[in-house]
């Protein structure tokens, strides 16, 4: 290796040679930024923990705790016919506890507090063999009425006061269960989407600025849209990829409920675009703002953490206090984890979580507002 | 080299950074095909007055001609004529050598084998080394190879050598002889004077913000000779520069 590089065929081109004639493509540009970014994150551990390794930790440790997590408090209305295969039924699915020996009035305040989800009331009906059921949601828990409502979807495949019980046993319950992976997983995707999105993007850009990455990039012709949107590329490509790996992981080892299949996979990633693209702008803005790598974290936490607590990520936010809602009301992750569980256990379309994907896109344009004033470039 | 052409032209460039004149009324002329050197001390305003004329940061005043083209109107295409080796700049992290080439070509839109670009440096050993795990020397020489991906007219050379072996210095003199042989105009600053004197057509003299002398370095020399000017001490035939180089050898160091 002496002298090596004297033979080197540096020859023939420079400044003798005929200019290009080749226009310059943004596209291109923007490509290649994403590839190169892209494979930087796939090489990044944090990058990959945070989006994939702690959302299947979750998933698993909830995942094996099977129904544990989500129980639904269902009153036995006094008076109410006990030994028919309805109650047993309902007994049966596992998530369910019944709440019996209480009186009207314990009952009454019970429900109005959420404590218990929900009332039944089985009666035969007279000289039929058939059961009329009365059942009686509580809007202070809505999120489990919506499960029992399902349940007995389930069970009766028409919801009020129907029919003979014989039939029904008969009939196939195979319908959709709610199991705690329904729940945990749109969470901790939601979680995985927005840590991904404040976290990544805010480091990346922050350490381009600071180490004059940026800076090099402003000597070649490149467009400043071109940086941005190839990060952007690269990172909601790697979320997606993230989103489908969690959802597929779930659906096949822990029974996460696709109701459509791939049509609610394909919806649910839709969904997930919306989320990183929102989440994004929270990563640019942090980037501007921080002074250093050492201030991201506290800036990001600020942003994630009472979304993963307030969100309803792991649990429904109608069981957070009253004074609590509103602000988990507020919150975009919120939307974004109500969007997905609708979307992945109810069997929505996109056109029935609008409001949802409202709220999403009014929180991307206030974000993005505020993140075109406080980026810096340099 | 009789009839000179500029290729780039600097008139009266004025740059403040807020109430502070880092550069004041400076003017030059660098030539089509030379190695052109801007001398000075620190804080003379050397980086500032390339990174102006590389379209990287705003002027105050002046008038500023690359190849034909204003800085003012033509910032996109200079950019595409020039190669820009900087002072202190990073590379996408987590890349290796070949990953930054292919990137480099697609911000630049040219289309090249990424290996030659690094055989042009002799770096196609670390091919797959990350920018972080080479030495000092190396990623010298890959700062210079990213700068001639886009076959440029002029490249940028912000002190290439600062900090390198005297090996590794001279081996990068080669390759910037080399560049400017292939037909490309190289603007380099340093801070060591015979590396100016070696590889400098001509040498600009900046000191807080103006030029102070402007010629090759031979009549630079001959003229403070001819204003009697000696040196203190006689100079042994060799010095411990070329001590250190018969000693080690002249290959390239890995
Ligand atoms: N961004 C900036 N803001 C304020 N002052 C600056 C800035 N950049 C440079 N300066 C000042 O301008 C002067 C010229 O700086 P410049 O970097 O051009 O010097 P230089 O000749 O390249 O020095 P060196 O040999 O140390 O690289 C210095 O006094 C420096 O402090
Ligand atoms: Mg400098």
């Amino acid at each position: 290796m002496n002298d090596g590089h004297s033979s080197s065929p540096l020859g023939a081109e420079g400044a003798n040679s005929p200019t290009r004639t080749v226009r310059y493509s943004n596209t291109k540009a923007t490509l290649a930024l994403a590839k190169a970014s892209f494979r930087s994150i796939m090489r990044s551990p944090s990058a990959v923990v945070f989006t994939l390794a702690f959302p299947l930790i979750f998933i698993l440790v909830f995942g094996f705790l099977g129904n544990g997590g989500t129980r639904i408090d269902v009153g036995i209305t006094p008076g109410s016919d006990i030994n028919n295969p309805v109650v047993s039924m309902l007994g049966k699915t596992g998530m369910i506890r019944l709440v019996k020996d209480k009186s009207k009035e314990e009952f009454d305040k019970l429900l109005e507090k959420g404590n218990v989800d929900a009332m039944v009331d089985v009666h035969r009906k007279v000289n039929t063999a058939a059961y009329s059921v009365n059942v009686v949601y509580t809007s202070a828990s809505r999120d489990k009425g919506g499960i029992l409502k399902s349940v007995l979807n389930n069970l009766f495949y028409d919801k009020t006061l129907k029919p003979t019980v014989a039939e029904i046993k008969e009939s196939t319950v195979t319908g959709r269960e709610y199991k705690t992976i329904d729940f945990i997983l749109p969470g901790q995707l939601g979680f995985s989407l927005l840590s991904t999105g404040v976290f990544g993007t805010a480091f990346v850009f922050l350490s381009l600025r600071q180490t004059l990455v940026i800076k090099r990039f402003f000597a070649t012709p490149v467009k400043r849209s071109s940086i941005v949107i190839g990060e952007g590329i690269a990172r909601i490509g790697f979320a997606l990829i993230g989103a489908l790996f969690i959802i597929l992981i779930g659906h096949f080892f822990f029974s996460f409920t696709l109701v459509h299949g791939v049509v609610t996979v394909i919806n649910m990633l839709l969904l997930a675009t919306m989320g990183i693209i929102v989440f994004m702008g929270f990563g640019f803005i942090i980037s501007g703002i921080a002074k250093s790598e050492s201030m991201v974290p506290p800036i990001s936490n600020i942003v994630t953490l009472p979304q993963f607590l307030l969100s309803g990520t792991f649990f429904s936010i109608e069981a957070f206090p009253t004074w609590l809602q509103p602000i988990s009301r507020a919150l975009p992750l919120t939307y974004l984890n109500d969007a997905m569980r609708k979307v992945a256990f109810e069997g929505m379309g996109l056109w029935d979580v609008k409001f949802q994907i409202m709220i999403l896109l009014i929180w991307g344009i206030v974000i993005y507002a505020v993140a075109v004033k406080v980026f810096k470039w340099e | 080299m009789e009839i000179n052409k500029a290729i780039i032209s600097v008139k009266n460039l004025v740059k403040k950074y807020d109430d502070f004149i880092a550069v004041q009324d400076l003017s030059f002329e660098v030539y089509e095909n030379e190695i052109f050197g801007l001398l000075g001390p620190n804080g003379a305003g050397k980086t500032t007055t390339l990174e102006i004329i590389e379209t990287l940061r705003d002027k105050t005043s002046g008038e500023i001609i690359v190849d034909g083209l204003s800085v003012d109107k033509h910032a996109n295409a200079i950019k595409q004529i020039i190669g820009v080796q900087l002072q202190a700049a990073g590379y996408y992290p987590n890349l290796n050598l070949i990953e930054l080439i292919e990137l480099f070509a697609g911000l630049y839109g040219a289309d090249i084998k990424p290996m030659e670009m690094l055989e042009k440096v002799n770096l196609q050993d670390k091919a797959k080394a990350k920018y972080k795990a080479l030495s000092g020397g190396q990623k010298q020489r890959f700062s210079i190879a990213t700068t001639l991906i886009n076959q440029p007219k002029i490249i940028f050379l912000d002190e290439p050598t600062t900090g390198l072996d005297p090996q590794a210095r001279r081996n990068l003199w080669d390759l910037i002889v080399q560049i400017r042989d292939a037909g490309t105009t190289v603007v380099i600053t340093t801070h060591y004077m015979d590396e100016a004197e070696q590889l400098c057509d001509r040498v600009a003299f900046v000191e807080r913000g103006k030029i102070i002398a402007i010629d090759t370095p031979d009549n630079l020399i001959d003229q403070l000779v001819n204003s009697g000017f000696e040196r203190k001490k006689e100079v042994k035939k060799a010095n411990l520069e070329d001590v250190f180089i018969n000693l080690t050898g002249k290959e390239w160091r890995e």
